[in-house]
């Protein structure tokens, strides 16, 4: 695992999200409320581009008609079929034990910190003013 | 809420080497009904803007069963300048087309007026979308060809649109939607088969429609997954019909492609049609062969939604019972339930046979060499 | 092919109601004088035209009246062939098809009275199905107490084809009242002809009436899970009955591929429709709409259609008497693994009617 700054904070505000490329890989950066999450921008199903998907909450119900809500934003669903996937996990709703997409550990990390290292910042020029996005791949 | 950062969609560096394909079912859209305009006579464009468009279902727009994503569309599938996803010819090009390596791209539009109450105004507006077609998409990319939409519930009309169209190399199939107002076998019908005969079109009947019916035999269901997955059952009901009423028997050159009803169901329902036709053939002295003969000559399957099972492998039995010189690879691009032909059919073939249900079973049924 | 199972269980049998005049007895008085004041007819459905060959297999037609109406008839034509030691009676007269739910609910009970008379008592090996009026869910309900309390009733009888999808919460209190009692839902093959019996209108031929029960069992099965029938009763069992089973992988993998998708629309379906499936619905043997198994291809085909539905649990013994489905004693695909025919022939219909070990124990089968 290595550290990859992937973007200034400031790029990525609450509500807000953006798909990077990290040692090959497309990864999908969210920003919660503050929190950040990655999840590799693919689909286990057909591979439809998760970053375009919508972030809806979560929708259970014990008995029929009776409805739950919670964890509001937290659900993925992909722009194309629908699956749905935990952004904190990425584990689908449907058939979380087998069917998941990568997780990645996402952090804002200080820049004072960033120039220090180590972390790798191939495409992001990197100053001690901003705060930074960090992905652990 | 959703702020979206879009990234540019890079072009895919690997699609230039993937196997070219047919995709059997595209949906175009129109930015606006202005587009239509050229082709209607004053009385339709103001019909359109005063009473407007009433099908056999509740809304005065919008579907009776609120679909699952906005135009049923992949989210990703928005034009990045606006309007209804399918209907901006350059971003299709680019998300679709090119990546996908589309050879073939037969376009199914929906929205054609088709289903329409008013019989004058329903053929008008397929006339139009016709015109629309060739104007809009297949002069624009020699890799689109279109589908004749016509007033299926006025025969004579429907006739007419054909007989006007054929041999126009701008269309390659004659479509209907499933949801008629009669079983498809119906007698009432026989004239547009007949016209899609004589003209060497085949017929595509594209699931959906207005046919006023519930969607199952027992009642209106309540959700929208009943609907999509009722669908299936809706087109057996179609290819039922057609097949007992003897519309293979009374028309042998016709060709049928049901699209986007999934094709799994098939070779149960063959084995049940022949079953029972074999215990009551009395009634149908028209038939001279066995359902599943009938069928198997006469009939394609475009495979979008994929039926996926696990494991998927047994696909490979559904398809050899069907034949795999029968179906027609298609997206339904931009809808959401699209099928990706990278990752849709994740099974050991061999190489004709991919060659087959991704290109050549569609170059052969419509005639595109 | 000469086939006998002793002990084998069927689920699925039709005697038959000879007239309207055989149920007089079993009206009430003012129903009885309506009946013959308005000169009813009979309420056979048109789902069984009587002189289709579907109806009544040749060998098994009487020179007059309805097939399946005689016991001894049914006795030496059903039963003793293939050694069954229980069969299921599913009465097809045509109750829920009428408007009126109170008429519906005077002969639903008529209907289950003369059942509990002329052929339960008469025979140790039958078992029957509750007819119940889903005109009314009430009447319905009423009905179904009334008869659970004789457990040679093992069922509740309803047609695939109502006014409304079966999974609507309206029927839940007949679903409450059948797993309260132990009773399995049968869903059979008819129409209450309320709706056009294609989803795309009337059809010219009967065939394409047959053949299109299928697909009404697809769409009933579609919404019994949508609706959360099984979520809000987990123990209740619903049998498909003359529906086929072919259908159900191709159906199974559709609809699961769209809850995968879609379940946001219905989030109390919290496992998938493959999976609750196999726990809580079974499907009747015959008619098998399969391939023909006379040659090898064909039973290999079947074999692999029963493959694709992963579970050896699902199918019930049925001979569809007196319906036209198989001839001689062939009631069984040929090529079946003998596991397998004992789970079909036995252990399956035990663990669907729960009410059968229970009569089976107290009354010894001869």
């Amino acid at each position: 695992m290595s550290r990859h700054v992937v973007a200034a904070a400031r790029d990525i505000p609450p509500g807000g999200r953006k798909l990077v490329t990290v040692r090959g890989r497309p990864i999908a950066v969210f920003n919660l409320g503050g929190a950040y999450y990655g999840l590799l921008n693919r689909c286990p199903h057909q591979g439809g581009s998760l970053c375009e998907g919508v972030l809806t909450g979560l929708l259970q119900a014990p008995r029929p008609g009776e409805y739950v809500y919670s964890r509001k934003g937290e659900i993925l669903r992909c722009p194309w079929h629908g699956w749905e996937f935990d952004i904190r996990t990425g584990q689908s709703y449907c058939d979380p034990e087998r069917i998941r997409t990568r997780a990645y550990p996402v952090e804002v990390a200080a820049g004072q910190t960033v120039v220090e290292g180590p972390y790798v910042a191939e495409t992001i020029a990197v100053t001690v003013e901003e705060d930074y996005v960090v992905v652990d791949v | 809420m959703n702020v979206q950062i879009r990234d540019i969609q890079a072009a895919d560096p690997a699609a230039g080497s993937r196997m070219a394909i047919a995709d059997g079912d595209i949906h175009p859209a129109r930015k606006s009904d202005r587009e239509l305009f050229p082709w209607l006579a004053k009385r339709w464009q103001d019909e359109l803007a005063g009473i407007g468009q009433r099908y056999r279902q509740p809304y005065q727009s919008g579907p009776a069963y609120p679909k699952s994503q906005p135009n049923a569309a992949r989210r990703d599938a928005v034009p990045p300048g606006g309007g209804k996803p399918g209907c901006d010819l350059p971003f299709m090009q680019r998300q679709h087309l090119d990546p996908n390596n589309v050879a073939l791209g037969i376009l199914n539009p929906l929205g054609a007026g088709q289903g329409l109450q008013n019989p004058d105004f329903c053929a008008a507006m397929c006339a139009a979308v016709n015109e629309w077609q060739i104007a809009h998409w297949t002069s624009q990319d020699s890799r689109l060809k279109g589908s004749i939409v016509v007033s299926y519930e006025d025969a004579p009309a429907a006739v007419a649109e054909i007989r006007k169209w054929a041999g126009n190399p701008n269309f390659v199939q004659v479509m209907m939607l499933s949801r008629t107002g009669e079983p498809m076998g119906n007698r009432r019908y026989w004239p547009i088969y007949e016209a899609a005969a004589e003209a060497g079109l085949p017929l595509g009947v594209h699931a959906f429609g207005y046919g006023g019916h519930p969607i199952t035999s027992g009642g209106y269901p309540t959700y929208y997954i009943e609907e999509m997955t009722g669908h299936a059952q809706c087109c057996q009901s179609g290819l039922t019909s057609l097949v007992i009423e003897g519309v293979f028997a009374r028309t042998p050159a016709l060709k049928l492609v049901m699209i986007e009803a999934g094709f799994a169901w098939a070779p149960s329902l063959a084995w049940r049609l022949d079953k029972t036709w074999k215990t009551l053939k009395q009634e149908t002295p028209h038939l001279t062969r066995a359902p599943s003969e009938y069928i198997r000559d006469h009939v394609w399957w475009t495979t979008q939604p994929m039926e996926e099972p696990e494991p998927r492998e047994h696909l490979l039995d559904t398809i050899g019972w069907i034949g795999w010189d029968r179906l027609i690879f298609a997206t339904d691009y931009p809808h959401w339930d699209f099928d990706d032909p990278a990752t849709a059919l994740p099974l050991r073939i061999s190489k004709e046979q991919r060659q087959g249900f991704f290109l050549d079973n569609a170059k052969r049924v419509y005639g595109v060499a | 092919m000469s086939f006998a199972y002793p002990g084998g269980i069927d689920c699925d049998i039709h005697p038959a109601v000879p007239s309207l005049q055989a149920l007089l007895p079993y009206l009430d008085e003012h129903w009885r004088e309506q009946v013959a004041v308005r000169g009813m007819d009979e309420l056979a459905s048109i789902a069984y035209p009587a002189n289709s060959p579907l109806t009544a297999r040749p060998d098994w037609k009487p020179a007059k009246g309805p097939a399946g109406a005689d016991l001894v008839r049914l006795r030496r034509e059903a039963l003793d062939p293939f050694a069954t030691s229980l069969a299921i009676c599913n009465c097809l007269y045509g109750v829920q098809l009428l408007f009126s739910e109170d008429m519906a609910a005077a002969f639903a009970r008529a209907v289950n009275d003369w059942m509990a008379k002329e052929w339960l008592d008469r025979d140790p090996r039958l078992r029957a199905s509750i007819v119940v009026p889903p005109q009314s869910v009430e009447r319905a309900v009423d009905e179904i107490e009334r008869c659970a309390k004789d457990s040679r009733f093992v069922q509740v009888l309803l047609l695939v084809m109502g006014d409304q999808p079966l999974g609507k919460r309206h029927y839940w209190p007949i679903y409450a009242a059948a797993e309260r009692h132990g009773l399995t839902i049968g869903i059979h093959a008819g129409s209450a002809y309320h709706n056009p019996p294609t989803p795309v209108g009337w059809p010219s031929y009967y065939t394409e009436d047959y053949v299109g029960q299928a697909q009404a069992f697809q769409s009933q099965l579609t919404s019994l899970i949508c609706e959360g029938v099984f979520n809000r009763y987990p123990n209740l069992k619903v049998a498909l009955l003359e529906s086929g089973f072919t259908w159900l992988p191709a159906h199974l993998w559709r609809l699961t591929k769209y809850w995968r998708g879609l379940r946001m629309e219905i989030p109390w379906v919290d496992r998938a429709p493959t999976d609750i499936v196999r726990s809580n619905v079974r499907l009747s043997l015959q008619p098998v709409d399969g391939p023909p198994t006379s040659t090898k291809e064909g039973r290999d085909s079947l074999l692999r259609i029963i493959d694709h539905l992963q579970s050896d649990e699902l199918l019930l013994f049925s001979t569809d008497y007196p319906h036209w489905q198989f001839d001689g004693n062939a009631v069984l695909p040929e090529g079946l693994p003998p596991d397998l025919i004992r789970k079909i022939m036995i252990d399956n219909p035990l663990a669907t009617y729960s009410r059968l070990a229970l009569t089976a124990a107290k009354e010894p089968v001869r």
